[in-house]
């Protein structure tokens, strides 16, 4: 099974139930990504397939088509992503656990909607389950993001 | 070398010393000290002056924070205590766990057991304290939990940073050959003055480490601290945003095997039966392991060891508790029927006529950290190795050594970053389960992940909790009398029976009633008591353990006492705990701070709460809105007084998260059993709050308390009792148990 991974080809062998997430982690050795629930309820799985986030727990190999980014694929080499960048001035995580998945979902949030309000925030980012309670630190660095993209 | 090296190890273990003065016995066991766990594996050109810091010829200083990193900051205020005192930048050293060592043993969260309120600082209740500072120095327990890092390591650090200064510019003296006035330190480098010339700590290191330092260490005053009393950048946070970061779950090792368990879900009950027929014929999958109480499936990833797992048919025998939570309930209820109990506050008589009385309920509830229990071992030539976020090192060294027959020198724990801890890494279930594998794997590794369900299902719960209470009122509208007794489960018996079952429980656990004996109000005749009933189902230490029912229970009773004494709940608060002024400056704050008692429009409500906990005064104020859809949380104003507050930022950020752990669990937590099973699956059945829900909070600092706190668990017990005052000021409506959505509705 050929899969894109952060712009890299990569051939697997696994059977095609296998969720995303285990196909990640154990076979093609990427760990940022994490194990939450494997219900799709936590997010902590959250990858993008062609910009899209999806949970990859949930996610079988057979429905996997285009390209995936995951956490490690985020930033521009060195460089983080304003996300990123915005995730340690704000000193957002803690435990730092559920943090993958949530930095991927707000870059989504920013691709498709990149002026948003704390409802929009709220919304989007509603899936991504965090015990530390580091949400009021992540709609700042959210909103601190977004003015850094529109500066370019 | 060796023994210079003792010398320069005893000089700095006598500050911890003299620090627990008036030890009254053991005095030369107690300052005889550990070895250094450092010695054993330095790299080439590495120096290591006691066990907090390393640093190599070329300059690269190594501070190790030996307590357990999971969100609170930890690492990055340990290693400030450290690099204040010996004057090198927070940014440019490197922070390691480090080994599990007898050397960081942590008195303050053992000091903290006793059964004393905080304030109480009585002779009696002080040398209570002493001998368990003791104790703790002969267990070794190397500990994270208890909000007590800080407090254990404030002095003992920076002594570490100190000494290893002294030393560096005594040799720098001598190199120079001038006089120590004439020195001076900046970041990492010491500077001769008269000469300009200058050498790096890494550079003076090996001399210095041959030195003995001088007796008269002083620290700094806090006026001159540069790091501490600052917010810093966390040391761990870069690697949390690029996915870099290791946790447990992350480990890889050549060779792994990859394994997950099934554990009876009916605690104490063992396995049955089970049929691994289906199991063997799937792809990739090794072995079953039957473990008495369980089974392990061993596979080539974690996914096929999962799938593998629910195919065989697993028949479990009863459990010796009540099969459903009303059952549970009644047996804790029959608490209530024993002549005594532990009445760890008694002021005047409580007999006598009542106003006003009633029942109060929280439920059982789960730990749910983000990242799911799992542990890597390996057993191989004799030797355990251990891979895992553990908030107990130590304990696991003990314990490897009990299950292997070996000695505790050949157990290594290697701890990684934990992915929440909250008390439930404190037990060592998970990694005895990778213990038990591992002697099935021919030497491999393995790791053992196990499934969100398994984790929810096995926990050692914060225990279900029952209070009754009777109280009157005087005739200026204040209690006169107060009788709590609550029946809980109480969790040291609990942890012993699991972690130790030879060492049976004794005296009272302050954990069962904290929260509610130790708070600071004054009332003439005030009684609380703990109802210990044992079941066999696990309870251990939870965010704020007692406190966190207490503190509901107490602060609810207290809001009802002031509705039938027709008094406002700050007034009537500020009353009752005028004699501790640090008290009235937190309710004063939060009440200005919240603009408290003004007119606020139709539907909206204000709940007040505080609660003393693990020396921390807190006090919270909760706004909710009462909306068709249900109750709104809109804000939340929390002050703390901390005593000495070391990192505000991080201080904040640990009430935020403490809030919304509390929060989360006056909402919707509740585990329930159903065939002495418990119910809750996976966070469909058993959430967390979710930002959607989050309010707005604000928190303030003072530092006006006599002694520094911890602050990685006061932030939650305020919170449930503060949301249900709230809850009752916007409706009308008095909720007594817990969870609030079982009686309201919540957006």
């Amino acid at each position: 099974m050929d899969l894109t991974i952060n712009g890299k080809k990569i051939t697997i062998d696994a059977e095609p139930d296998m969720p995303l997430l285990w196909a990640i982690r154990d076979i093609v050795g990427l760990k940022g990504t994490k194990f939450g629930c494997g219900i799709a309820a936590c997010g902590a799985c959250t990858v993008l397939m062609n910009g899209e986030p999806i949970r990859s727990c949930s996610t079988p190999l057979s429905d996997v088509e285009g390209d995936i980014t995951t956490i490690e694929g985020i930033a521009a080499g060195d460089t983080l992503h304003a996300v990123q960048q915005a995730w340690l001035d704000h000193q957002v995580p803690q435990c730092g656990y559920c943090q993958s998945g949530q930095i991927v979902s707000a870059v989504s949030l920013l691709n498709a909607n990149p002026a948003p309000t704390n409802d929009d925030i709220d919304e989007h980012m509603a899936g991504n389950m965090c015990r530390c309670g580091t949400y009021v630190r992540i709609r700042a660095a959210i909103h601190d993001a977004a003015k850094q993209l529109a500066k370019g | 070398m060796g023994k210079l090296k003792t010398i320069t190890k005893r000089a700095f273990l006598i500050g911890t010393a003299a620090i627990a003065s008036g030890v009254a016995f053991g005095y030369y066991q107690y300052n005889k000290p550990y070895p250094n766990p450092l010695d054993k594996d330095l790299a080439e050109g590495e120096t290591t002056f006691n066990p907090y810091l390393k640093i190599t010829s070329d300059n690269q200083i190594t501070i190790i924070t030996p307590r357990a990193e999971m969100g609170q900051g930890v690492t990055t205020t340990l290693a400030a205590l450290v690099a204040e005192e010996l004057e090198v930048d927070l940014t440019s050293i490197k922070v390691e766990h480090g080994p599990a060592g007898w050397a960081y043993y942590n008195h303050a969260a053992l000091e903290a057991s006793v059964p004393f309120a905080d304030f109480n600082r009585s002779i009696l209740a002080n040398s209570f304290r002493t001998s368990q500072k003791i104790a703790a120095k002969f267990l070794g327990i190397q500990a994270t939990g208890g909000s007590s890092s800080i407090i254990d390591a404030f002095d003992k650090m920076r002594l570490a940073g100190a000494t290893a200064r002294a030393v560096m510019l005594k040799a720098a003296q001598k190199q120079f050959n001038t006089k120590i006035e004439n020195l001076s330190t900046e970041d990492g480098t010491i500077i001769d003055n008269t000469s300009g010339k200058s050498l790096t700590y890494g550079q003076l290191a090996k001399t210095a480490a041959t030195l003995t330092p001088p007796n008269d260490i002083k620290l700094k005053p806090p006026g001159k601290w540069k790091i501490l009393g600052k917010s810093q950048k966390r040391k761990d946070l870069p690697a949390k945003v690029n996915g870099t970061a290791i946790f447990g779950i992350d480990i890889d090792l050549p060779d792994m095997v990859h394994a997950t368990i099934r554990m009876s879900p009916r605690f104490g009950a063992k396995l049955k039966s089970h049929d691994q027929t289906k199991a063997m014929k799937m792809r990739g999958v090794e072995k079953v392991i039957d473990l008495g109480n369980g089974v392990g499936v061993l596979a080539d990833n974690t996914w096929r060891a999962f799938e593998a797992a629910k195919t065989l048919d697993l028949k479990w025998h009863q459990a010796t508790y009540p099969t459903d939570t009303d059952g549970i309930f009644k047996k804790l209820a029959t608490g209530f029927e024993q002549a005594d109990g532990w009445t760890m506050r008694d002021d005047g008589d409580t007999s006598g006529a009542t106003e006003i009385s009633g029942e109060y309920k929280a439920p059982y509830l789960a730990h749910t950290c983000m990242e799911p229990m799992n542990a890597t071992a390996q057993w191989k030539d004799g030797k355990l190795t251990l891979w895992l976020g553990t908030q107990a090192p130590t304990l696991l060294q003990m314990i490897g050594a009990r299950e292997f027959e070996i000695n505790a020198d050949d157990v290594t724990i290697n701890t990684t970053l934990l992915g929440g801890g909250f008390g439930r890494r404190f037990e060592i279930d998970f990694a005895v389960a990778a213990m038990h594998i591992a002697k099935h794997t021919n030497g491999r590794p393995v790791k053992v992940t196990w499934t969100r369900e398994e984790d929810i299902t096995h926990d050692a719960y914060r225990p279900g909790a029952i209070a009754r209470f009777k109280a009157s009122i005087d005739k200026d509208g204040l209690p006169k009398t107060l009788d709590i007794e609550v029946a809980t489960q109480p969790i040291l018996g609990s942890l012993l029976k699991r972690t130790f079952p030879s060492i049976p429980a004794a005296g009272p656990d302050r954990t069962t009633i904290e929260g509610a004996f130790d708070q600071p109000y004054t009332i003439p005749n005030y009684r609380v008591t703990a109802k210990p009933v044992d079941l066999d189902i696990p309870v251990g230490f939870w965010r704020s353990v007692g406190n966190s029912y207490n503190g509901f229970f107490h602060e609810s009773i207290i809001d009802e006492i002031a509705v039938i004494g027709k008094q406002d709940p700050v007034e009537m608060r500020l009353k009752l705990m005028a004699k501790h002024s640090t008290a009235i400056k937190v309710i004063e704050k939060v009440a200005a701070m919240s603009n408290w008692g003004a007119k606020r429009e139709k539907g909206k409500g204000q709940g007040f709460a505080f609660v003393l906990s693990f020396g921390a005064w807190v006090a919270q104020v909760i706004e909710v809105s009462d909306t068709p859809d249900g109750i709104k949380i809109e804000n939340v104003w929390c002050v703390a007084d901390v005593g000495m507050a070391l990192d505000p930022a991080n201080i904040q950020a640990q009430l935020q998260s403490g809030i919304i752990f509390g929060l989360s669990a006056a909402i919707g937590q509740e585990i329930t059993f159903k065939n002495a099973m418990v119910e809750q699956q996976n966070f469909d059945t058993y959430d967390a709050m979710r930002i959607s829900q989050c309010p707005e909070i604000e928190t303030a600092i003072l530092q006006n308390a006599e002694r520094m706190s911890g602050i990685g668990e006061p932030g939650t017990p305020p919170a449930a009792p503060a949301l249900a005052n709230a809850i009752f000021n916007a409706t009308g409506k008095r909720i007594r148990t817990l969870p609030l959505s079982s009686s309201i509705n919540f957006i």
